[in-house]
């Protein structure tokens, strides 16, 4: 539902959220479903036709005040698909379609629990019945990703009752520029894109830069790989972003915008393309807005996929329509930056949270953080740790918190080995800095970076020479090409790490790679080339014992680069169950139930995945020896 | 030199009346055309290129370094599958040996009978349900590769 009409003062806009307040408020229950990209992986577009099904052949539907809603990602995708009931603020984990005639009957319309469906708490064994009792959610604090889970993305309405444009109504009614740019001065914002500049500066700088016609951007091309927030805030509460792009406007005199939306989320470009339309319906956007006679708009712009173009000068020549090379950064982008006219981009995150600041203010959000990293950051918690998904904390809490506290744990409780950060222009932190508190100087200091807050979870089977390897091959193929350290360094270096996993590593390698290293962070032309030995340089300094394991001695001690192990099965522990025959994907493993099975060597390929499976520890790897097929005692 | 196929005009058309006529809008373009054309087809490049008066080089250079283009035809189902650091971890090496082996591709590659396109991609942002292969537009989490002719089924499926 939108505003019927233009909102042009600040008792019209406060007029229509109270109304939309009090309708909302209203209502007996509102059942929301999770819609966002892991849930529907998981199949949660079922479960929301069951509900609605159920739903209507109970008659309960808008006008006797039962509401189902698609909402964005609640971030417990590990769980999903997930189920929210309002008021009652019950969650319901990996609910499956044939549950909806229960959640229906049950919960809504009697307010009484589904046991079955409720979270267990891992370690009380005891399940949760609130969504905020959950210790994945309780230990969260979240701002940029405030609304998302609890409101309907295509619904103007959910968003404004929820807090939207409050910040901006505060800014443009009430506030000059300049102050509004001192507010976000207070705040102590930094770009949440990765590199950490202090937003106000850039501002200002574009304020003050000459010039008629000046740009705000977003840039929405969440390239690394590992993170998802940013798809996420688009998808689930698109209006942060308009919202704070129309205060950074106002703020530095802008009247043109650019969202950069990444190829692979087309649904944050359907969500988005809607709110910017109910926006400017609601006189939010485009001329006039909000009666104040400052006009602002926002074009949505696809990128073409290539992940150089999450780099500022890159994403500005793909936003003119050429290829995404990056310039030399001795000219700012806030001089000249889209068409060399004054530009400020930001991350969708930080658009989000300038929203937030100008709400609430800018010492509020100082009031959460680290001397020099302040308010919250968003994180997506992926890889070996069990409850993956996406989080958001204030800065400075530490790694361990994030791992054992809100992931709960590695997976099948293996041994943890590293956290790897700031995608291909990051590092992996070891156990060892488990303690040290999460903020941009730390993690640069630990050797990786803040990146744009993919937090990947690394145990005992993942092979950090191996990681590096993947970082390379993936920059090999995302380098522009426009600069020689970066364009060949990166072919050459990937060809020693190829040599490496698979058993052709020679003495002298390590210090010809950390050679190469030094010359790609001084010669590159951008961040890209520069920050593209960080993945090897932090592997080669938390996990050297890996690399010389994998030169001298032909090993690869966690069992995954494939011409260095041979896989096996054990006899006497082997309790024939069958699982290990179902996951092996080339039929090497035969045998009949509850009888010991039998490994074909000539058909295995060493890709471990009847280990990962095994329940009773019955598969082994080992070294493989020179004479191809003979094995060594595990 | 083969003379060029021709495609159908009228879907490019329709493509260059929603856009500015202008350098800023080819990317913009070329996605538009290849949904509709499936790739991007020689000739209408050309007609892109004189529209929008960027010198066909150019198109080019856009057309080649853009990962979402193709400049040749793509299968029926796509089967892509994500290489993100989470997949990777957690199994998407694996994932794609299993469908160079059912399908004889490598990534990049289009089966003869123009049935199944196999691509990589570098993270569809859906690390929670690590790894992901992507069957047109079905994403299924926690793909294992044992379980891969069940969801190129679904793609085959879709099509039919």
């Amino acid at each position: 539902m939108s505003a019927e009409t233009r909102v042009e003062s600040k008792a019209a806009f406060e007029a229509w959220r109270d109304r939309l307040r009090t309708e909302r408020g209203g209502r007996k229950a509102e059942v929301l479903v999770c819609c966002g990209t892991g849930c529907l992986a998981n199949g949660a577009r079922d479960v929301a036709e069951a509900i609605d099904g159920a739903m209507r052949a109970r008659g309960l539907d808008a006008s006797v005040g039962f509401f189902e809603k698609h909402t964005g990602c609640h971030g417990f995708c590990e769980r999903g698909p997930l189920v929210l009931l309002r008021p009652s603020g019950v969650l319901y984990t990996r609910v499956k379609p044939r549950d909806a005639k229960a959640i229906v009957e049950e919960t809504v319309e009697k307010g009484q629990i589904v046991q079955k469906l409720l979270y267990r708490n891992p370690e009380t064994k005891k399940p949760v019945e609130k969504y905020d009792e959950i210790p994945f959610y309780a230990n969260q604090t979240r701002v940029a990703m405030r609304r998302i889970g609890q409101i309907d993305p295509t619904d103007l309405g959910d968003a404004v009752a929820a807090g939207a444009y409050a910040g901006m109504v505060r800014a443009l009614l009430e506030m000059k520029p300049e102050a509004v740019i001192a507010e976000v001065e207070a705040s102590g914002l930094r770009g949440r894109g990765g590199a950490g500049f202090a937003t106000a500066r850039k501002w200002k700088s574009c304020r003050q830069a000459k010039g008629e016609r000046k740009f705000i951007l977003c840039n929405g091309d969440e390239g690394d790989p590992g993170a998802f927030k940013d798809r996420s805030i688009m998808e689930g509460d698109p209006h942060s972003v308009v919202e704070g792009m129309v205060i950074g406007a106002y703020a530095v005199g802008a009247h043109e915008g650019y969202v950069y939306v990444r190829d692979e989320y087309p649904l944050a470009v359907v969500n988005l393309t809607l709110a910017l339309e109910q926006a400017r319906k609601a006189g939010l956007l485009g001329k006039n807005i909000l009666g104040t006679g400052f006009d602002f708009d926002i074009r949505i712009s696809r990128g073409g996929g290539a992940f150089v173009c999450g780099e500022s000068s890159a994403l500005m020549r793909s936003l003119e329509g050429k290829v995404g090379e990056p310039r030399a950064k001795y000219v700012h982008a806030t001089d000249r930056g889209l068409f060399d006219l004054p530009t400020v981009l930001n991350n969708v995150e930080t658009w989000s949270d300038v929203g937030a600041i100008l709400e609430h203010g800018g010492a509020w959000f100082a009031g959460m953080g680290t001397a020099k990293s302040k308010g919250t950051k968003a994180f997506s918690l992926v890889g070996k740790v069990k409850n993956t998904g996406l989080i958001e904390l204030p800065m400075g809490t530490t790694m361990r918190h994030i791992v054992y506290g809100i992931g709960g744990g590695i997976k099948d409780d293996r041994p943890f080995k590293a956290v790897q950060t700031g995608g291909p222009s990051g590092g992996c932190v070891p156990a060892s800095m488990l303690d040290v508190p999460v903020d941009y100087e730390k993690l640069t200091e630990a050797g990786s970076m803040m990146g744009s807050g993919g937090m990947i979870v690394m145990d005992d089977r993942t092979c950090m020479v191996d990681v590096a390897r993947y970082f390379l091959k993936f920059l090999v193929e995302e380098s522009c090409g426009k600069c020689t350290p970066c364009r060949e360094g990166l072919k050459q270096m990937l060809a020693m790490y190829e040599d490496l996993c698979a058993g052709r590593g020679r003495e002298g390698d390590l210090a010809r790679i950390e050679r190469l290293a030094a010359a790609m962070q001084l010669g590159s032309l951008c961040d890209l080339g520069r920050s593209a030995p960080n993945p090897v340089l932090s592997t080669l300094k938390h996990f050297r014992d890996e690399y010389v394991a994998h030169i001298r001695d032909k090993d690869c001690p966690a069992g995954i680069c494939r011409d260095l192990v041979i896989y096996d099965i054990v006899a006497e522990r082997c309790e024939g169950c069958r699982v290990c025959i179902k996951a092996c994907p080339t039929g090497a493993i035969t045998g009949e139930l509850k009888q010991a099975h039998v490994l074909d060597q000539s058909k295995c390929i060493s890709c471990g995945s009847c280990f990962d499976v095994c329940p009773t520890d019955a598969v082994v790897w080992s070294k493989k020896t020179a004479n191809a097929g003979g094995k060594e005692a595990a | 030199m083969n003379p060029m196929p021709c495609h159908d005009p009228a879907p490019l058309d329709g493509i260059l009346a929603r856009y500015p006529h202008d350098e800023p809008s080819l990317i913009q373009v070329l996605q538009d055309v290849h949904h509709a054309y499936n790739y991007l087809p020689c000739d209408v490049l050309l007609k892109v290129a004189e529209t929008l008066e960027v010198p066909l080089p150019r198109v080019f250079s856009v057309a080649t370094f853009y990962k979402a283009f193709s400049l040749s035809p793509q299968g029926k189902v796509i089967v892509k599958i994500c290489t993100g650091t989470a997949c990777h971890i957690r199994g998407a090496p694996q994932l794609v040996d299993e469908l160079e082996r059912q399908l004889h591709l490598k990534p990049g590659q289009t089966t003869q009978d123009m049935a199944f396109t196999l691509k990589t991609v570098n993270c569809v942002g859906a690390c929670a349900m690590a790894p992901l292969v992507i069957v047109n537009e079905k994403y299924h989490g926690n793909a294992k590769a044992a379980e891969m002719t069940g969801y190129l089924k679904t793609g085959s499926d879709d099509v039919r």
